[in-house]
């Protein structure tokens, strides 16, 4: 689904953050991606998610060569993965359920085409009765869980999610960590970012271990 | 899909119907200041407008003025008897097609008119002082100059005609003038318009920022954004023109109010020899409108194009 090969990325003139990084996401794998804060983890995930460009080596997103992706098509690209960002980056002004069909929003789809199926997945995430509140009002929980949602709407062949538990109780933490492998069951390649151990020593996935740069690989 | 978490209610469907939220909120961009900065734009500009109308207007009255007359003169030679020619000239004049009259300027009128330099009581027999023949013509079917002027200087020595060309061109030179200066005010005033609206779509841009990295994680194209904020612009831009037009037409309406208030008073005299009636008449009226769009579409486009460099700058930055 996604390969790297050798890649190695630097910001302008400074040493380099990631170091000949090479690994493979299959379709419908789990996997963690771990390391020490600083290690370039929220950086791996930038790349896969083509907001970044490597400085060296080779990205294959979904069988094409990322430096021959324009512009043009990266929007597409982009919607096959889905991804869910530390400080969730939800839309303040807008409600729960419209921060969850934004992506389809975006495609200039009809509201009444996709209304039941955001209802669905909202109660599906536990947010069925939030869907009219602004993300102000919302617990941390619950932010991350509409977050979610707004990854999962379009339903993606990959979910990256970037400490998605960094920001809730250990109970809850479980209770998404249920909803990433559920989702995985249904089909989607999950690389969840983190480095809470507790966390990845509840499931027996491959883990993907970032120090200094480079990866060490788990299975 | 079963429910991971807590169960949930139903929600009535009328509550998803409602308008969906602005994905750009309007506080962000569409800041008062801009409408009134636009609106002063488009005020000024449709004045500058409502000048150029007038004096365009103005200088189309002084040449049909003008062009109703023309001016047959004689001048004085030995052996010519100067009453015989004007009656000739008179005659030939009358004659034209297109000529409503031809009066000959007696002596009275002539001492009259020579009477700023030469004072009263002048002997026009002592001085060898030309003679006028006053041709009203029909602006509308003018008669043949050339003809009557070969005839007139064939026939009557020492006669000339002059149908005031000379003077009519250069008015018509110096009101062209001041429309194309106008003209250039009225594209300085959209200019400085276009780019007000590019500082300030830069700025929402870059106080918007985290709502376009959002829209570009979920996959919107480039010109869905443009398309976001060019709605909001333009709807600006539309309020800004409006009243700035409006306030214009305001003041054209108060300057013909006044105009009609002064007649035959030294200020509406005054104004009078400088403007003509000072009215704008419908196609001042049309102009503000067409000014009121140029503004609003102007202020689309701008925004459309700046936002579109904007995001390619960003998938540079990001690519770099």
């Amino acid at each position: 689904m996604i390969h790297f090969e050798n890649v190695g990325l630097r910001y302008g003139m400074g040493t380099e953050v990631l170091r000949d990084v090479s690994f493979h996401v299959p379709a419908r794998s789990f996997q963690f991606l771990t390391g020490p804060s600083g290690a370039g983890k929220t950086t791996l995930l930038r790349l896969l998610f083509m907001s970044l460009k490597p400085t060296r080596g080779l990205i294959t997103v979904f069988g094409k060569d990322r430096s021959r992706i324009s512009a043009r098509d990266l929007p597409a690209m982009r919607r096959r993965i889905g991804v869910v960002f530390q400080d969730f980056r939800l839309l303040d002004h807008m409600t729960t359920y419209e921060n969850v069909a934004l992506p389809l929003r975006v495609r200039g789809r009809d509201e009444s085409s996709y209304r039941q199926d955001v209802i669905e997945l909202l109660k599906w995430v536990g947010l069925g009765e939030r869907m009219h509140v602004l993300p102000p009002v919302l617990s941390g929980g619950e932010k991350q869980r509409a977050a979610i949602a707004r990854a999962l709407i379009e339903q993606p062949d990959m979910l990256l999610a970037d400490e998605p538990t960094g920001n809730v109780d250990p109970p809850l933490a479980r209770r998404l960590l249920r909803l990433f492998m559920e989702l995985n069951r249904l089909g989607t390649a999950v690389v969840i970012a983190t480095h809470d151990l507790t966390l990845m020593d509840q499931v027996d996935a491959r883990r993907m271990v970032l120090t200094g740069g480079r990866l060490d690989i788990y299975d | 899909m079963t429910e991971i978490a807590e169960p949930a209610v139903a929600m009535p469907a009328r509550r998803m119907r409602r308008a969906p939220t602005p994905i750009v909120p309007v506080q962000n961009v569409a800041g008062t200041a801009l409408v009134v900065v636009i609106a002063i734009m488009t005020f000024l500009s449709c004045l500058t407008l409502g000048a150029v109308t007038l004096v365009r207007d103005a200088s189309s009255a002084w040449q049909t003025e003008i062009s109703r007359e023309a001016t047959i003169q004689i001048k004085p030679a030995d052996g010519i008897d100067m009453e015989t020619s004007l009656l000739a000239a008179q005659r030939i004049a009358a004659g034209f097609a297109g000529v409503r009259s031809a009066s000959i300027v007696d002596e009275a009128a002539t001492a009259r008119l020579l009477e700023p330099w030469l004072g009263t009581g002048l002997d026009l027999d002592e001085l060898p002082v030309p003679r006028l023949i006053v041709v009203t013509i029909d602006p509308l079917a003018p008669p043949d100059f050339p003809t009557m002027r070969a005839l007139l200087s064939g026939e009557v020595p020492g006669a000339s005609l002059d149908d005031h060309r000379t003077w009519a061109d250069r008015l018509v030179a110096m009101a062209n003038t001041t429309v194309a200066i106008g003209l250039s005010i009225l594209a300085l005033m959209l200019a400085a318009t276009v780019l007000t609206v590019v500082f300030a779509t830069r700025g929402a841009m870059d106080g918007n920022g985290h709502i376009i990295e959002v829209l570009h994680f979920v996959g919107a194209e480039a010109r869905f954004i443009a398309g976001e904020f060019r709605r909001h612009f333009l709807w600006t831009g539309l309020k800004g023109a409006a009243i700035g037009g409006a306030a214009a037409i305001v003041v054209f309406i108060g300057f013909a109010i006044w105009s009609s208030a002064n007649l035959a008073t030294p200020e509406g005299d005054q104004a009078a020899a400088l403007f003509g009636n000072f009215a704008i008449g419908p196609t001042g009226y049309l102009g503000v409108a067409l000014v009121a769009a140029t503004v609003t579409i102007l202020t689309g486009a701008t925004t459309h194009l700046t936002v579109a460099g904007y995001l390619s700058e960003l998938d540079g930055r990001q690519n770099a």
